[in-house]
């Protein structure tokens, strides 16, 4: 099939467009026909993208299924999968069904929610299949309105605040890099991304109201590009949209925000930053690094403190996501294969972790830590699920949360012992709050009156829970699943970063001696 | 020779000896009766010479002696122009009936004022530039005030009058300082005077002075004072032209004398123009955050798309122009849609205003309110809609032209922007239940709002092919 990609892509937009034109009426009957439309189409497009995955040749780096059509203002439609977005694929169409599922029980504005969330897909797949920089950019921004919507909405009491701070901070820093996006194109010609990788951008230092900007315009398009990437992943100090989006958000909203959203940051740093500023990224490279590991101390020390499940989970998600950048940027193959190892698992852990705080939050309405305790008398399954997820995200061995952070500490080793050092103790950190949150929710006496009713989970809900169970445990103990899938493209991506950053310091070093 | 001159302004002499047979026409039968009929009439016979502009035109033709031009840049601005006229005919119909406004006289004024924009973007030379710009301006300020029982309608005519009086003044003042200067009032005699390094200090003067009349017509700051109280006070059928017609014809007659006449000196008046985009983008983007009026937030937010425009405009470059013709082109499409819903907006009968009554509106009327969020999001420039491209294709023009500053200030201001857009949307869907709006399900307001989101939407698949028209346009207005 020709347009594989494409048909991923638009399933969920096109379901969407039957439930907005032909599906009427509020009642019941409306509500459970728009549940099942969204579920079959998510399910449709899980099954039609595992094709993607079957025919997919890992040994190949380049970019595979490529279609390619003109558009307009020079523009092009330009899609196509390698092994470092593949698999970003395979997890967005992996997730869907299961944040339907979840959402079951939603019951206002059903159908808005439902083409909400189908949108909402289109967009997300589309920035990972897109190779024209401009219908990336286009996809990446979209999923703010949906996003924007979802949370706004469905959303807890301090939605309002919530949803105006996710749209505005994420909307400021991609901007920015629109500007970039714009300037690379007026430069290089093309907004074909493969070719822009290929393209060497002026790297030559200058000044700017008397600053000098070491690595030129690649440093300043880098930058452009970081204020967006470095907010959507979210870096320290740029975080503080993640937790009150997180709390407000419905459970649904939660997962795909934690399991999808976050990694297109990651994902924007491995396909525009590091191969298309080689220079500009060596230049900042420190810089990000130690954000990184004061993203994992800090947030895991803030996780520790606070009295919000949903919270404490946002922090932890900023803590895993400063492995993700550390390994990125140390630009060794451990690290950036931990760094993607690292976002797929968590998006399966943080996943689980806000479907099981949804759990009890559909029972109580409420997510306060202090009104828990002693859980497991009368949840055992709900006990054992959330035991198992909450050691993964400590990253036990045998869960796959172990691989990622295993792989990105050893590649920081390699770049710098006190960095490791350091990223290393937030392991020990998120030990301690994930436990403690476990032991105050679920152990203990059952004391509350409120809770002396609680009921165990529902088929339902463990049933959406079991496939998560199931990759979590299957990368952790057979890693070579994904890794074979994303070494040899992470290999040939390194292979360039480091070429282009041996040639430019050849330059550098030729260009001072020409001139005796 | 005359036979050629006269083919050559032919639809401005259909349109015009139209609203005089329509006028007298009107007087000496039943007068306002005729209103509604006359209303059709009126957006039909726009609607026929823009397919006629649009399709029939070629080439580059100058009448009476180069006073007069007719080139792809001319056609594309009439077109837009007409076509904008003629939905806001359409979509002003109803409302004005029910709220008994619809006098004859107004599909006449807008003729007259429609027949000054065409003038005006096709001028030659400074004498036409001036015949055009108050002919637009005397319709537009009565229309202003034709509600003229009205204390608001008849303030707003009287400060757009004074207002817009000052700034012709500015505007003949100028002129006659270039025409001291260049000994002609053509515009390529002039082009042919402003060679060389620098202007001479008179015609720079004269310079200045025309670019603050044309800032003021294109309400871009600092001469946009006029605006939101105008755009307030006017009737909203009313308002819902000035935003559109007018602003297109002001642009393309802004971009005319800039290129025709000083299109040499392109160093001397590229700063002037930027300075005033960026101030247009920041103040709209700021002034609007604290409206609850929406008629108020729609004019701040034309402030600042004016300042979006000017972007291309400052370029100097044939890739501005063009993208500054999309950029109108987009802008128009949008506002009508806004507009046909601000005409809508009423309660137990009364036109609404007031940005509070949207609440939860998403709830009553699901499908209208999808719409507006798309218009909304578009005015913002989130992709993937149509906003978005507009936005995209006057930075592309800018930093091809080496103005990035200018691109990241703009850049800044629509962030700070995007805010304003949002609390409509915020009210719409998750705001606190109150007296909202009812009725207003107007079938043809509906549509007009509907038709301009899809468009925003389908649009991203070849912009209608409007990209190779205005790329045309720019080509024959740059040398």
């Amino acid at each position: 099939m020709a347009n594989l990609l494409s048909i991923v892509t638009f399933i969920p937009a096109v379901a969407a467009l039957i439930l907005a034109i032909f599906l009427r009426g509020d009642d019941e009957a409306a509500n459970s026909r728009a549940k099942m439309l969204a579920l079959v189409a998510t399910a449709v497009t899980f099954l039609v993208s595992l094709f993607i995955l079957a025919e997919f040749d890992a040994s190949n780096p380049g970019m595979q299924y490529v279609e390619e059509r003109d558009w307009l203002m020079g523009l092009t439609y330009k899609m196509g999968v390698d092994g470092i977005s593949v698999l970003f694929v395979m997890l967005t169409t992996f997730m869907m069904p299961l944040v339907i599922l979840a959402s079951w029980g939603v019951s206002s504005r059903v159908k808005e929610y439902m083409i909400a969330f189908l949108l909402l897909e289109t967009l997300m797949l589309g920035v990972f299949m897109a190779l024209d920089m401009v219908l990336f950019y286009l996809f990446f921004e979209a999923g703010l309105i949906p996003m924007f919507l979802i949370i706004g909405i469905w959303g807890g009491a301090n939605r309002i605040y919530a949803s105006f701070k996710f749209f505005l901070y994420t909307f400021l820093g991609s901007v920015l890099m629109l500007v970039a996006m714009v300037m690379m194109y007026v430069d290089a010609g093309t907004t074909d991304m493969v070719a822009l990788a290929a393209h060497d951008f002026a790297s030559d230092n200058f000044s700017i109201l008397g600053i000098t900007v070491v690595g030129g315009l690649q440093t300043m398009m880098f930058l452009a590009f970081f204020a967006s990437f470095a907010v959507k992943m979210p870096m320290w100090p740029v975080h503080t949209w993640l937790p009150d989006a997180h709390v407000q958000a419905p459970t649904a909203g939660s997962v795909v925000l934690a399991a999808i959203l976050l990694k297109m940051g990651g994902y924007g740093f491995l396909r525009f930053s590091l191969p298309m500023f080689p220079v500009g990224a060596d230049v900042m490279t420190d810089f990000v690094l130690w954000l990184s590991v004061i993203a994992i101390v800090y947030t895991s020390l803030v996780a520790l403190v606070q009295e919000d499940m949903k919270k404490l989970i946002a922090y932890s998600s900023v803590a895993h996501m400063g492995y993700v950048t550390a390994g990125i940027f140390v630009a060794n193959q451990q690290g950036v294969d931990g760094a993607i190892f690292q976002m797929i698992s968590h998006g399966f852990i943080s996943g689980a972790l806000f479907l099981s705080v949804g759990v009890i939050y559909d029972r109580m309405h409420t997510r306060e830590i202090s009104a828990y305790g002693g859980l497991v008398n009368r949840m055992p399954a709900y006990a054992l699920i959330f035991m198992f997820f909450t050691m993964a995200n400590v990253g036990l061995p045998g869960t796959s949360g172990f691989v990622g952070e295993f792989l990105t500490l050893m590649g920081m080793f390699q770049y710098n012992t006190w960095i490791a050092a350091i990223a290393t103790s937030g392991v020990i950190f998120s030990a301690a709050y994930a436990l403690w949150l476990y032991r105050r929710v679920v152990f203990g006496d059952l004391i509350k009156e409120a809770l002396k009713t609680i009921e165990d989970m529902t088929s339902r809900e463990k049933w959406i829970m079991a496939p998560l169970i199931v990759m979590t445990l299957l990368l952790g103990v057979y890693p070579a699943l994904v890794l074979d899938i994303i070494g040899p493209s992470v290999e040939n991506l390194l292979h360039n970063y480091h070429s282009a950053l041996a040639q430019t310091a050849d330059h550098a070093a030729v260009a001072p001696a020409a001139t005796h | 020779m005359l036979q050629a001159d006269l083919n050559i302004i032919l639809p401005e002499i259909i349109l015009s000896v139209f609203a005089m047979l329509a006028l007298v026409g009107a007087v000496y039968t039943s007068k306002d009766k005729m209103a509604p009929m006359l209303m059709w009439i009126t957006a039909s016979l726009f609607v026929v010479l823009a397919a006629w502009i649009g399709m029939n035109g070629s080439g580059d033709n100058a009448a009476f002696g180069g006073m007069y031009s007719d080139d792809a840049f001319s056609r594309f601005a009439k077109v837009v122009i007409l076509l904008s006229a003629a939905a806001v005919i359409v979509m002003s119909q109803e409302y004005a009936q029910r709220r008994g406004m619809l006098k004859f006289e107004y599909p006449i004024l807008i003729t007259l004022a429609v027949v000054g924009m065409m003038v005006m973007v096709s001028a030659g030379d400074l004498m036409t530039l001036y015949m055009g710009l108050e002919l637009q301006s005397l319709a537009l300020y009565v229309i202003a005030s034709i509600r003229r029982d009205s204390l608001k309608s008849t303030e707003a005519g009287l400060k757009y009058f004074v207002l817009g009086a000052l700034s012709s003044g500015l505007l003949l003042y100028g002129s006659s300082l270039v025409y001291g200067f260049s000994g002609t009032t053509l515009f390529s005699g002039i082009a042919q005077a402003a060679q060389g390094d620098h202007l001479p200090l008179g015609m720079l003067f004269g310079l200045v002075f025309m670019a603050s009349g044309f800032a003021f017509k294109v309400s871009a700051v600092p001469f946009h004072m006029w605006t939101p109280d105008v755009y307030e006070g006017a009737p909203t059928p009313v308002t819902a032209f000035f935003a559109t017609a007018p602003k297109v014809a002001a642009m393309g007659l802004f971009a005319r004398v800039m290129h025709d006449a000083f299109g040499g000196m392109v160093g001397d008046w590229q700063q002037i123009i930027a300075l005033l985009s960026v101030l247009s983008m920041f103040l709209g983007a700021i002034a609007a955050i604290g409206q609850r009026d929406i008629k108020r937030l729609m004019a701040y937010s034309s402030i600042a798309h004016m300042g979006y425009a000017l972007i291309g405009l400052a370029t100097g470059t044939e890739a501005g122009i063009s993208a500054m013709l999309i950029y109108m082109a987009i802008y128009v499409t949008m506002n009508i849609g806004t507009f046909a819903f601000i005409l809508s907006m009423e309660r137990d009968g009364q036109p609404v205003t007031s940005i509070d009554s949207l609440r939860l509106y998403a709830r009553s009327e699901p499908g209208k309110a999808m719409a507006v969020l798309i218009l909304m999001f578009s005015l913002a420039g989130v992709p993937p809609m149509l906003g978005f491209f507009a936005k995209l294709g006057v930075w592309q023009a800018a930093i091809q032209a080496d103005m990035v500053w200018l691109v990241v200030a703009s850049a800044v201001a629509s962030a700070i922007g995007a805010f304003y857009y949002l609390r409509i949307v915020f009210f719409m869907y998750f705001g606190e239940e109150a007296d909202g709006l009812n009725g207003g399900k107007s079938a043809m307001l509906s549509g007009v709002l509907v038709a301009s989101a899809a468009i925003m939407l389908i649009g991203i698949v070849n912009l209608f092919g409007i990209e190779g028209p205005a790329m045309a346009a720019a080509a024959t207005l740059v040398h």
